[in-house]
């Protein structure tokens, strides 16, 4: 095994077994693809008509956007956030502490990394699932100006995978599953109101852009998914890429030493 | 000599605040059923969990078929079976499902799955339940799938945490059999158990173990002969019956605990029939000294959670 700094987090030991635990999830996910499948598609039509529609219009265009076409790849983010990072607390916290499923996978020639690694790009997977599905609806509603949209679905992929691997951290921290109130209120749903999803993030003080930017991974995807459906592709686009690629590296690594430390003592 | 497929030598397990197990040395031989005996927290389950190599060994050295746990994890972790003391098997996938994904992780071939997914499921006495969702399961037949999961990879080593904690007597018996026609095709069986029936029914050899510490080892007949003698005598407690007791019996072992006193006498069996004559309306009975005397001896009475 490689090691880094010595009180640092290791690099983990991932082989193509990873695949195999993602497999089992992916199977468990098929087993109920209907509670899975409607739910995410009904979801963001309420939104759009509610809010984009509804609420749209009392207002005012955004950068010459009307509401609805504002919002509507903010949606695509969102559930890129929420899919991913709910598979890997609640979903994740299920499956080690109450079915003792990592249990019985390490017990096989699969190591504990490969099994969040396996989860991680599980979650990575149901992002990219639910959000294709918000972009379809998207799509039925004529809100895509631009033929990138086809690059959203690897973006979400990508973006799912940081949400995972931020979510697996406070997974291998919970003590019980309330803990996840924490993240749940304090981390995900401000960032669901206030990362640049249902109003600009220009309203804010400068100096409160520049933080939203560094510390909030959605308004990273937000921007990127607005980019590609509405064909707008500017440099800082750039830098939300090399942002997400950053982060997501950080917490990958780092979920899946917690995890370790967590499980094997 | 019998072949050595599991050696421990000075195997020790810290965790920051206490010694779970305490430089213990030990052998398992190939072909043997070999029982991990202990009260709660003794440090069976520890040690069993490093020879699956899901625990990191503190010091110490421990190989399973010469090759070290350490170095050698997936190797070992090929060839052994593991039958956990925790349900663990997957919720959302029928009892076939579950066979077929565990397979999987040992990256064997579906076909060749299918075929051993059939041939487990007739050993577990399973085949009408194959397409039934884990939950309508009840506890012996969940025991039975675990059971049949740690054999999905062909095992030569059998590592069984409990397998019979919280079943009926028939579910018990059944688990039994299937465990002894294993050892009959020359898997090894290494146990844990509570049960001192279960472990003098299967084992070959016990290992004993109180503190982190195997504090005693032999064949479970040896064991009860050398610890606790042929016979024991139980009657209700009454200083009446404790005085004549004492000069009747001087030579054997006199244990009171919980109202009952116990006699226990290494002499041949019929030495205690005329004390029984004697009181017959002390409700005194007779019966073989068993395993769970000698660990009660052993170990002692007291509760250790």
């Amino acid at each position: 095994m490689m090691r880094s700094i010595r009180t640092g987090a290791r690099l983990p030991e991932l082989t193509y077994r990873v695949w195999k635990v993602w497999r089992r999830d992916f199977d468990v996910f098929m087993k109920t693809w209907k509670v899975n499948f409607f739910p995410s598609l009904f979801e963001p039509v309420f939104y759009l008509v509610a809010l984009g529609f509804g609420l749209g219009g009392f207002v005012q265009e955004i950068d010459g956007l009307p509401y609805v076409q504002f919002i509507a790849p903010a949606l695509v983010a969102i559930s890129v956030m929420n899919s991913s990072f709910f598979e890997c607390t609640y979903g994740s916290f299920v499956r080690m502490y109450y079915q003792k499923t990592f249990d019985g996978i390490i017990a096989t020639p699969i190591n504990i990394e490969e099994v969040v690694a396996g989860e991680l790009l599980w979650g990575a997977t149901r992002s990219l699932i639910s959000s294709t599905i918000v972009l379809g609806v998207v799509g039925a509603f004529g809100l895509m100006s631009s033929p990138l949209f086809i690059l959203i679905p690897p973006i979400a992929f990508f973006g799912g995978l940081m949400f995972s691997s931020i979510g697996m951290c406070f997974t291998a921290i919970a003590p019980n599953i309330d803990f996840f109130n924490y993240p749940a209120f304090l981390f995900v749903t401000p960032m669901f109101l206030l990362g640049n999803t249902f109003f600009p993030l220009s309203s804010f003080p400068k100096v409160l852009q520049t933080l939203a930017n560094a510390v909030l991974p959605l308004v990273h995807q937000v921007a990127l998914t607005r980019g590609l459906m509405l064909g707008d592709i500017e440099s800082s686009l750039l830098l939300s890429m090399i942002w997400t690629s950053a982060v997501t590296l950080f917490f990958f690594i780092l979920s899946i030493d917690l995890m370790k430390r967590r499980l094997i003592k | 000599m019998p072949e050595v497929v599991i050696r421990a030598e000075g195997l020790t397990k810290k965790y920051a605040d206490f010694l779970a197990v305490d430089g213990i040395d030990f052998e398992v031989f190939k072909g043997e059923c070999c029982g991990f005996l202990g009260p709660n927290g003794a440090g069976k389950t520890t040690t069993v969990k490093m020879i699956q190599c899901v625990l990191p060994v503190t010091s110490g050295s421990l190989t399973v078929a010469g090759m070290s746990v350490s170095e050698k994890p997936r190797e070992i972790k090929k060839m052994i079976g593991v039958a956990p003391q925790e349900e663990n098997l997957d919720e959302e996938f029928t009892v076939m499902m579950n066979l077929l994904v565990y397979a999987r992780y040992f990256d064997i071939p579906r076909h060749e799955a299918l075929g051993r997914a059939e041939d487990l499921l007739k050993f577990s006495q399973l085949e009408e339940k194959r397409n039934v969702v884990i939950d309508k399961l009840s506890t012996g037949m969940k025991r039975r799938l675990i059971l049949a999961r740690a054999l999905v990879n062909d095992p030569q080593i059998l590592l069984l945490d409990e397998p019979t904690t919280g079943l009926d007597p028939q579910a018990r018996h059944l688990i039994w059999g299937k465990i002894r026609s294993l050892r009959k095709q020359g898997v090894t069986v290494i146990l844990t158990t509570h049960y001192m029936d279960e472990a003098s029914e299967l084992c070959d050899r016990t290992l004993i173990m109180d503190y982190g510490k195997i504090i005693e080892e032999g064949k479970p007949s040896d064991l009860v002969r050398k610890h606790v003698g042929e016979e024991v005598l139980e009657v209700d407690f009454d200083v009446e019956v404790m005085k004549t007791l004492k000069e009747k019996f001087p030579e054997a072992r006199l244990e009171t605990a919980g109202d009952r006193i116990r006699l226990f006498t290494a002499e041949p069996h019929g030495v205690f029939e005329s004390f029984i004559k004697d009181f017959p309306t002390k409700g005194a009975t007779i019966r073989n000294a068993n395993l769970e005397d000698v660990f009660l001896k052993l170990t002692g009475r007291q509760l250790r959670e």
